[in-house]
């Protein structure tokens, strides 16, 4: 008789311990959060420490909150299994769409908001509509999208301006909408205030703090991050994406709706780059039609630095926050540094490089290529 | 190894069949897939589906587990017509299906591998989640009962040899297989142990009533198990024999075309 190991080892015999690190090194945010300690690093020890003030802090997150917000849905896409290259144009054209909505039309914000991200999201749903139907690349199709969105914003504005790209006296006309503080501005301004009352935070010589709150997009993205992650890890869809990425065919055969998953995925990356526009636009207080421009790139970059593989069905959305929060940092850290701005390109070209390197690694150390 | 005497079979006369398939087309393009297929399976039996590569075996189980639709052809299930718009409405309907390429995903564990596309939950409303201890406790008891002890249910699935792969997937169809269990050649990749296991599960599992659709090339396994075999030619059934009118030796001339068999089995000496 064989030996009877099914039913009695409780310890596989066969099984290492796993160091810590080796389990560590499955983690698909790994390599961003390696990343983010190294940038920290480096700042750390060459850029004036106002960077890590209060003030410097809110001041790298704020942009890498407005990445971050754009990121985290092209993380759950990529995961997918799909990008979409159409979303930095995206920004420009929602940002238009919500311009004339408050302007031209004078809609109040709760109105306006609603139209702009469901027109965005029925955009997307286009993009993935054409992506499923012709089986062509994602890639290709959504690079279309880019040029498309961004032509129809500049035609767009010129016509809605009477020739300008610049859609002005979007602050005039959401002035006091109750729901502009939602999207726009600083919040918990009562607590800093009372913070710089006590002392606690730096102020400024006449007593008011130096950091009246936190941008609100800065609450987006955390509360975003939070929830994909969730999603992705704790409920049914976030297995269906993972699944749809991992394997379409395999996903459909199993009784993924893999159609229906990669469309709401199309629709979200579309949906998040219209939430930015609105955030950018009531901020700004006009419109332009070099929003989000080149946009679509960084968000990529920032969901690779965070662990999403090229190929899909691998990735994280906490990577891609941790992403965009080293992106931020490099932009607005060098200005705290001695070194020249432009070396933020070859900084992030040297980070892409570095992340695609490190998570072909990964994924095959978990996939146990042979 | 398991032999005949081991497993009781099905009576296959009386019921009514589960699932019928009749007259069943599928072209691809200008490539006649199966050219008229008949077929069925009753509660509680092993129908095996024998045939050469290419003969359209895998084919065939598709369009019964609504990966394709035929070009023609009826389909009846639990006496009603039905036409399933995708394997998800058939997995619905209680049909579970191992598929050759086992549609696995390398990169996910094996816990949510065993439950893509019928994530247990728990809560309600917002708070309504994917059940991770529960899927990950279910892939381990249903993986132990199999034979094969996981060293995790996080485990990618890409890590696992062939065979283990195979028995995971095996495991989930016999998890969620209310009514048909469809295994297209589960037993490829398997060692003794884990084959003899599986002919032992779908023995398990016709008893409680479960109708099995068994692929094999192994005509030891398929005489082991089956109650009725159905053999395709290049798209076409040669005919369906009931357990007991028919030997190995007939049902493997069958198989192969009949007289090529013959011929090579005298050069080999007889080892075929
Ligand atoms: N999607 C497809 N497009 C075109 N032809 C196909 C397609 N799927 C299958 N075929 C053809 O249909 C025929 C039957 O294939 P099928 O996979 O059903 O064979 P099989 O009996 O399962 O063989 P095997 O024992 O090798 O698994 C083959 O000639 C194959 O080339
Ligand atoms: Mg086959």
């Amino acid at each position: 008789m064989m030996p009877t190991d099914a039913g009695s080892a409780a310890v596989d015999e066969r099984l290492k311990a796993e160091p810590l690190m080796a389990r560590l090194m499955k983690r698909p945010e790994l390599g961003a959060i390696a990343g983010l300690v190294l940038v920290t690093a480096f700042f750390l020890i060459t850029a004036n420490p106002a960077m890590f003030t209060l003030s410097g802090i809110l001041n790298f997150m704020a942009p890498a909150a407005q990445l971050g917000i754009l990121a985290i849905a092209a993380a759950l896409l990529m995961i997918g299994g799909e990008f979409d290259l159409s979303i930095g144009s995206m920004v420009a054209f929602a940002g238009m769409i919500f311009g004339a909505c408050v302007v031209n039309l004078d809609l109040p914000l709760i109105l306006a908001v609603p139209v702009t991200l469901v027109l965005a999201a029925l955009i997307g749903a286009v993009n993935g509509i054409i992506v499923l139907r012709t089986g062509l690349p994602s890639f290709i199709v959504t690079l279309a999208g880019l040029f498309i969105l961004r032509g129809l914003s500049l035609v767009g504005l010129k016509w809605l301006t009477d020739g300008s790209t610049q859609l002005r006296g979007v602050r005039e006309a959401a002035e006091g909408d109750w729901l502009a503080p939602i999207f726009s501005g600083d919040a918990f301004t009562g607590l800093f205030g009372w913070l710089a009352s006590l002392g606690w935070i730096e102020t400024f010589d006449n007593g008011t703090a130096k950091v009246p709150g936190v941008p609100v997009e800065i609450l987006w993205f955390l509360g975003l991050a939070a929830l994909a992650t969730w999603v992705l890890l704790r409920t049914p869809a976030g297995n269906w994406i993972f699944a749809s990425g991992g394997d379409r065919n395999a996903a459909a055969n199993s009784g993924v709706p893999v159609r229906n998953v990669k469309i709401a995925l199309f629709m979200l990356t579309a949906a998040a780059a219209a939430l930015l526009a609105v955030m950018q636009v009531l901020d700004a207080g006009s419109t332009d039609a070099r929003r989000g421009f080149q946009k679509e790139f960084e968000a990529i970059i920032a969901a690779v630095i965070g662990g999403c593989l090229l190929t899909g069905g691998y990735g994280s959305a906490i990577g891609a926050f941790f992403g965009s929060i080293i992106f931020g940092m490099v932009v607005i850290g060098l200005t705290y540094t001695g070194f020249d701005q432009d070396w933020f390109q070859v900084f992030l070209g040297g980070m892409l490089l570095l992340a695609v390197i490190f998570n072909n690694a990964i994924r095959k150390r978990v996939t146990g290529e042979r | 190894m398991a032999t005949d005497s081991t497993f009781h079979h099905g009576d296959t006369k009386t019921a009514a069949p589960i699932i019928e398939m009749r007259d069943i087309e599928k072209h691809f393009g200008n490539v006649i897939a199966l050219s008229g297929v008949s077929f069925d399976v009753r509660p509680g039996e092993c129908h095996c589906l024998l045939g050469d590569n290419g003969a359209g075996k895998s084919t065939f189980i598709k369009t019964m587990s609504g990966v394709f639709k035929p070009t023609r052809g009826s389909i009846t299930f639990d006496g009603k017509p039905l036409s399933f718009a995708s394997p998800r409405d058939a997995m619905e309907a209680g049909i579970a299906t191992v598929f050759q390429d086992l549609a696995m995903i390398p990169l996910m564990s094996v816990a949510r591998n065993f439950f893509m596309g019928r994530e247990p939950t728990k809560g309600w409303g917002p708070t309504k989640r994917f059940d991770v201890e529960k899927a990950n406790a279910i892939t381990m008891s249903e993986m132990k009962k199999m034979g094969i002890n996981l060293r995790g249910p996080d485990q990618a699935v890409g890590t696992l040899s062939g065979g283990e792969r195979q028995t995971v997937a095996i495991a989930r169809a016999v998890y969620f297989g209310a009514k048909v269990l469809i295994l297209d050649e589960p037993t490829s990749a398997l060692g003794v142990r884990q084959t003899s296991n599986v002919l032992a599960t779908i023995d398990r599992v016709r008893a409680q009533g479960v109708g099995v659709v068994f692929i094999s090339h192994n005509v030891r396994h398929a005489m082991a198990v089956g109650d009725r075999f159905t053999v395709l030619n290049r798209g076409k059934t040669l005919g369906t024999a009931v357990r007991g009118n028919i030997t190995s030796e007939q049902l493997q001339d069958l198989m192969a075309g009949g007289q090529e068999l013959a011929q090579l089995e005298s050069t080999l000496g007889g080892t075929v």
